[in-house]
């Protein structure tokens, strides 16, 4: 038990370490990635003036323009969260290179491992992006109605949390097809583009009329981006909140599942060969 | 027989011969237009929705559904040229430098700029193009509207205006990476600033949103590349006063000075080239 407590603690050091050597560049990059939301400010704000005055209690769905901008901001924290780039690719390519073999002969967890080393990702990440981050919110902070309470809070913690292994999960189990299909790459570019517009990046899905806004609820893409950022706006509460809150655990257990039952299964369809 | 080629002529060898590679790869060809197209569509469904709760982009700006369309797909339209033509080119200038295989391109009897800049043509991204001309279609029947010879005339040439403009700063973009060694980030930068480009020029009003408008339109002229053409597709937004042609008239000339801005920074960047093998 200690020695494998002592194991992980050296995978996670080792990753932090690894991905500290190229922080400038990364800090850079991360407030590049606010770019986007000034068109996004200036776009909606065209949108409002049309329908009625900006300040005034014009609302879309539910959302008045600070909203709006608010809600853009919001998602870029429970992306930072929920988002694993490379994640499912990476675990394709090493089912189809055989890289997959070293987790099979060495005594670790391939699921352990890589979720690991994306903690230790994320933590650097969050260490070196706060800066940026907090000068952004700051610029902004007209945008937001002001601090929720603290159950607001920590629901919005715990949400964001939940959508940190979700969406590891989600893409770990994906790139696990590969065990399958050797190919994985269109079918997580339709992924990528099903995230994109139903996981709430795009635009609060609130907005989507009739059937398709309840489609969209069924699944469990609203957990990356939607539901943490209208948490936190006090777009849902109460007993919808709670629910929401347990329907994200249940979508985690499930994919949990679904992970470790793919890679049981998967690795008994697979077949190494050479050294 | 000439001291130097005919330049149409290895155009179009460079256009046949990426063309019988992609057919080579058929499937791989067939996907990759498939998903620009979805990814478009999905944009497009992004904008039905805002539509379903505005009648207009910008109070009195015109742009109301399908003026948009229209607009949008003026944008489809430059950037499909664009990403066809010249984006996988630039791509692999970046790589010619840093692996020193530029060599080979420098050694060449004809125009350098040229040779890098149109090798390889990305046939799929022609995909976006033809989705592109469907919406324009589209919307100009439901506007029940069709623009005359002389507005069509004046679009294509400010399309053109438009991918030159495009084109240049793609090439600056991917020159600078003579001085930066590698240029991981070119798609990064080459994204967020025509992300600025892709809404009509009336979004950016305001205290902050004149100075972003000037600073796109004089400086790095990325607001011209959509806004210009598409204006001569919708009835209301074409130039009618004097003042309204002061723009065009401006887009030419910038088109022109970001060509030969392209072709300076081109060349000092072959001036600091340092082969980097043998």
């Amino acid at each position: 038990m200690l020695a494998r407590a002592t194991t992980w603690w050296t995978i996670l050091r080792i990753s932090i370490e690894e991905r500290l050597v190229y922080r400038g560049d990364f800090a850079l990059g991360t407030l590049m990635r606010f770019l986007p939301i000034v068109t996004q400010i200036f776009l909606w704000a065209a949108v409002f003036s049309a329908i009625g005055t900006r300040a005034g209690g014009a609302k879309i769905a539910g959302y008045t323009f600070p909203d709006f901008i608010a809600y853009y901001l919001l998602t870029m924290i429970s992306r930072a969260f929920s988002s694993m780039p490379g994640l499912a690719t990476g675990i394709a390519r090493d089912i189809r290179d055989g890289t997959v073999k070293k987790y099979l002969i060495q005594p670790i967890d391939m699921l352990g491992f890589l979720l690991l080393y994306r903690t230790a990702h994320k933590l650097v990440y969050y260490l070196v992006a706060a800066v940026p981050f907090a000068l952004v919110f700051y610029l902004c902070r007209g945008f937001f109605p002001g601090w929720p309470d603290a159950m607001t809070l920590a629901a919005f913690v715990a949400s964001l949390v939940m959508s940190f292994f979700l969406g590891f999960f989600l893409e770990a189990t994906l790139g696990m097809i590969g065990f399958w299909f050797l190919e994985v790459s269109s079918l997580l570019f339709v992924y990528m583009l099903f995230n994109f517009f139903c996981s709430g990046h795009m635009f609060p899905i609130d907005m989507l009329p009739g059937i398709w806004g309840t489609l969209v609820k069924l699944i469990p893409l609203q957990y990356l981006a939607y539901f943490p950022s209208a948490v936190f706006l006090g777009k849902i509460t109460g007993a919808e909140l709670a629910w929401g809150l347990a329907m994200q655990f249940g979508w985690l257990l499930l994919l949990i599942a679904a992970s470790r039952a793919a890679f049981r299964f998967g690795v008994r369809r697979y077949s190494g060969f050479g050294g | 027989m000439t001291d130097h080629p005919s330049y149409l002529k290895v155009f179009l060898i460079f256009a046949r011969n990426s063309l019988v590679r992609d057919m080579t790869f058929r499937a791989n060809f067939i996907i990759d237009a498939i998903s620009s197209i979805a990814w478009m569509s999905m944009n497009l469904a992004f904008y039905v929705l805002i539509f379903q709760y505005t009648p207009m982009i910008g109070a009195d700006s015109g742009w109301g559904k399908y003026e948009f369309f229209l607009f949008l797909s003026t944008t489809l339209v430059v950037n499909s040229i664009v990403q066809a033509l010249f984006m996988t080119n630039a791509d692999e200038f970046s790589e010619l430098i840093r692996t020193g295989s530029l060599d080979f391109a420098l050694l060449k009897p004809i125009d350098t700029l040229f040779l890098v800049s149109l090798q390889r043509i990305d046939w799929s991204s022609l995909g976006n193009l033809v989705f592109g001309l469907g919406l324009m279609g589209y919307a100009f029947a439901k506007l029940d509207y069709l623009p005359g010879p002389v507005a069509i005339g004046l679009y294509l040439l400010y399309v053109v205006c438009g991918v030159a403009i495009l084109y240049s700063l793609m090439m600056s973009l991917a020159a600078s990476s003579v001085w930066l060694g590698r240029n991981q980030t070119l798609y990064d930068f080459w994204f967020y600033i025509t992300n600025f480009s892709r809404y009509p020029k009336e979004i950016y009003s305001g205290k902050y949103g004149d100075p972003l408008r000037w600073f796109f339109t004089f400086i790095i002229p990325v607001l011209l590349v959509i806004n210009v053409p598409a204006r001569f597709l919708v009835r209301s937004l074409r130039p009618h006063t004097a003042q309204d042609w002061l723009l065009p008239a401006f887009a030419l000339l910038a088109a022109l000075a970001s060509l030969a801005a392209a072709r300076w920074i081109f060349n000092q960047a072959l001036v600091r080239y340092r082969s980097a093998s043998s």
